[in-house]
């Protein structure tokens, strides 16, 4: 029989539209969380559920091309931002994860609270992200 | 200052993340893990010393005050047991060099190595009861990790029983700590201690006593929650058998002596002088049976690790300064002799190619240093005198006799001749006799592997000779705590 070629227009066409929206809203769940519902685990998460779609739209071949990324390494990479982000605050003489905020202005965006619980929350994101796609892409690399 | 305790937790995870990106480089990660672990062993010297010196040390993790914010502990207690653990797991680290295939090596074992030991030296560290089971969780996952590290079909199939054991321990554990909220309020340790004391609660909080115990149990192989152990252990390579053989169930045990001096002190007749006695006895009984059944290196180590945790469950059941000072020194004893005995099985299956018993034989005549090194570390576990074994048995079950615990200490008692029996049964068989290794088997050479195990002998004896110094320092380590009061004051600042 004559595998049949899948004809996917509709589902790849519409996943580059729907990623757009929810990797800026992941960004904006990431930005938020310090105050409000969100942070590093639910961006991370949303983040990996975006690039998942790419995946189950197009094969994983192209989506490999596309992202050549090792996502463990983004673990690595989460935990060094977690760790670093306490230790910065136990070079200033304070306790392990003391964190800081100040208002800023910044041209366009206006007023911004910065603290240095953002870093610490990148790392969570890159965490949630490696490791969540990690485990679904091993799994999913079984069935070849 | 008081940053430091945070360093036996904060840079294991530093280096563990930074070995993940490099990760196919094996030259790099050993010298990276061989120095962090190298130094952290140091940094646990210099803590132990400095909390004998001046006192327990906290640190508020975010400048948070106790007992809102989430405290870092490090008393008596937890400064010897970080000890035991660094040395342990520098020891195993070194051993691992050698033994452990490149092929797994590249397969994340030095980053999953530092998770464990992250878990490890949290849990010893942490003065708040939802972080310990945080800790707890950390050392898991990366046991679990560990446990199938290589995926042989054996490993796959064991490993799976220790994850299920696991896990549900875990589900009870948070079920407990959701109740003791419930009951206290509080998450913080000497926080919860000073409630427990406050409340007229015997019973709720004995039942919620009894979970964290079956919890901790399953965790150190108590009876009746010890069968995922000895397969398990038999399954992983050396170094890492010889880690978890030596650490994992002591966190186990720590947390047991921690919890029940600490916060469940309010009915110590039941808790402590029935029950954890009544337990201590079962484990023992059980454990050393089950050793004298089998017929293979590992397996009969196992079983020991079983009998062993009772004698130490059975120092804190007597409760009295000298039996908790015993089971403080026995704990010391057994990390480093069961470690140690833990590498002589990797040695010679490394020699023979075997651990089963009846297919070994005349090791004393092709590797000699092996053979005695083997023979003094096993007669220090069964407990003959100038050794620390015995030293470790004497004070709990002279404390048994004079509490009146007279069953308890006469199975102590036989369980110790057991031992003893089933150490002559591994060296009579593997050592002696005739040769069953073939020349080429003979003439491998183990100076190296021995090396690293050789600091482990050395302190066996000297654990057995100066005696008389380590055990004053147990003994302190027990009076502090046995007195609630010193930790609350250092936690709570009162």
């Amino acid at each position: 029989m004559k595998p049949i070629k899948p004809n996917d227009m509709m589902l790849q066409t519409l996943a580059r539209l729907i990623i757009l929206v929810v990797l800026s809203f992941s960004i904006y769940l990431l930005l938020a969380g310090h105050n409000n519902p969100g942070g590093g685990f639910i961006g991370g998460l949303m983040t990996s559920s975006a690039i998942l779609i790419l995946y189950v739209a197009f094969d994983m071949k192209t989506i490999k091309k596309a992202i050549p990324i090792d996502f463990v390494k983004i673990i690595g990479i989460g935990l060094l931002f977690a760790s670093l982000t306490g230790v910065v605050s136990m070079l200033f003489g304070y306790p392990y994860l003391k964190q800081f905020f100040d208002y800023f202005t910044i041209p366009i965006l206006g007023e911004v609270e910065l603290t240095t619980a953002l870093p610490f929350d990148l790392g969570v994101y890159f965490v949630v992200v490696g490791s969540a796609l990690t485990i679904i892409l091993t799994i999913a690399e079984d069935d070849k | 200052m008081n940053n430091l305790i945070i360093l036996p937790i904060v840079i294991p995870f530093i280096i563990g993340a930074i070995l993940i990106l490099l990760a196919k480089r094996i030259t790099a990660q050993r010298i990276l893990s061989g120095i962090t672990m190298s130094f952290l062993l140091t940094l646990s010297i210099y803590l132990a010393v400095i909390v004998y010196l001046h006192g327990t040390i906290v640190l508020e993790v975010g400048n948070w005050e106790a007992p809102f914010g989430i405290v870092i502990v490090a008393d008596l207690l937890s400064t010897f047991m970080l000890l035991l653990s660094n040395l342990v797991g520098t020891i195993c680290l070194f051993f691992a060099f050698q033994t452990v295939a490149e092929t797994r090596e590249k397969q994340f074992f030095y980053p999953l190595y530092l998770f464990l030991m992250i878990g490890v030296n949290g849990a010893f560290l942490t003065g708040d009861l939802f972080n310990l089971f945080v800790f707890f969780e950390v050392m898991l996952i990366a046991s679990y990790g560990l446990i199938v590290h290589g995926g042989t079909g054996y490993q796959l199939r064991e490993s799976f029983k220790y994850v299920i054991i696991n896990i549900f321990a875990s589900a009870l554990f948070i079920a407990a700590i959701a109740w003791i909220y419930a009951i206290t309020g509080t998450m913080n340790m000497a926080h919860i201690a000073e409630r427990v004391a406050e409340l007229d609660q015997a019973g709720a909080l004995n039942f919620v006593a009894m979970l964290l115990f079956v919890v901790f149990a399953s965790k150190g192989a108590l009876f009746p929650l010890y069968f995922w152990l000895p397969r398990s252990y038999f399954g992983p390579p050396a170094a890492i058998a010889a880690l978890f053989g030596g650490l994992l169930t002591k966190v186990g045990i720590y947390a047991i002596i921690r919890t029940f001096t600490l916060m469940f002190n309010h009915d110590i007749g039941f808790t402590h002088k029935e029950l954890i006695v009544t337990i201590a006895g079962f484990t023992m009984l059980f454990g050393v049976l089950g050793a004298v059944s089998q017929f293979d290196f590992k397996r009969i180590l196992s079983y020991h690790i079983i009998s062993q945790v009772g004698y130490m469950v059975m120092g804190l059941g007597i409760f009295t300064p000298l039996a908790v000072a015993g089971a403080i020194y026995y704990i010391a004893h057994h990390m480093i002799v069961k470690t140690a005995l833990f590498l002589f099985a990797g040695v010679t299956e490394r020699i023979t190619g075997t651990t089963d018993l009846k297919k070994m034989g005349g090791l004393l005549g092709t590797h000699p240093w092996l053979a005695w090194f083997f023979f003094i570390t096993a007669v220090s576990l069964a407990g003959i005198p100038p050794l620390s074994g015995f030293f470790s048995k004497f004070p709990i079950i002279l404390s048994g006799f004079e509490e009146g615990q007279y069953v308890i200490a006469g199975v102590a008692l036989l369980v110790g001749l057991l031992t003893l029996f089933s150490m002559i049964k591994i060296f009579s068989y593997a050592f002696w006799g005739k040769q069953k290794h073939t020349k080429e088997q003979a003439s491998v050479p183990v100076r190296k592997l021995l090396l690293p195990i050789f600091p482990l002998v050395a302190l066996a004896i000297i654990l057995g000779f100066a005696a008389e110094p380590i055990f004053t320092y147990s003994l302190e380590v027990a009076e502090d705590i046995m007195d609630p009061a010193n930790y609350i004051d250092s936690v709570l600042k009162e």
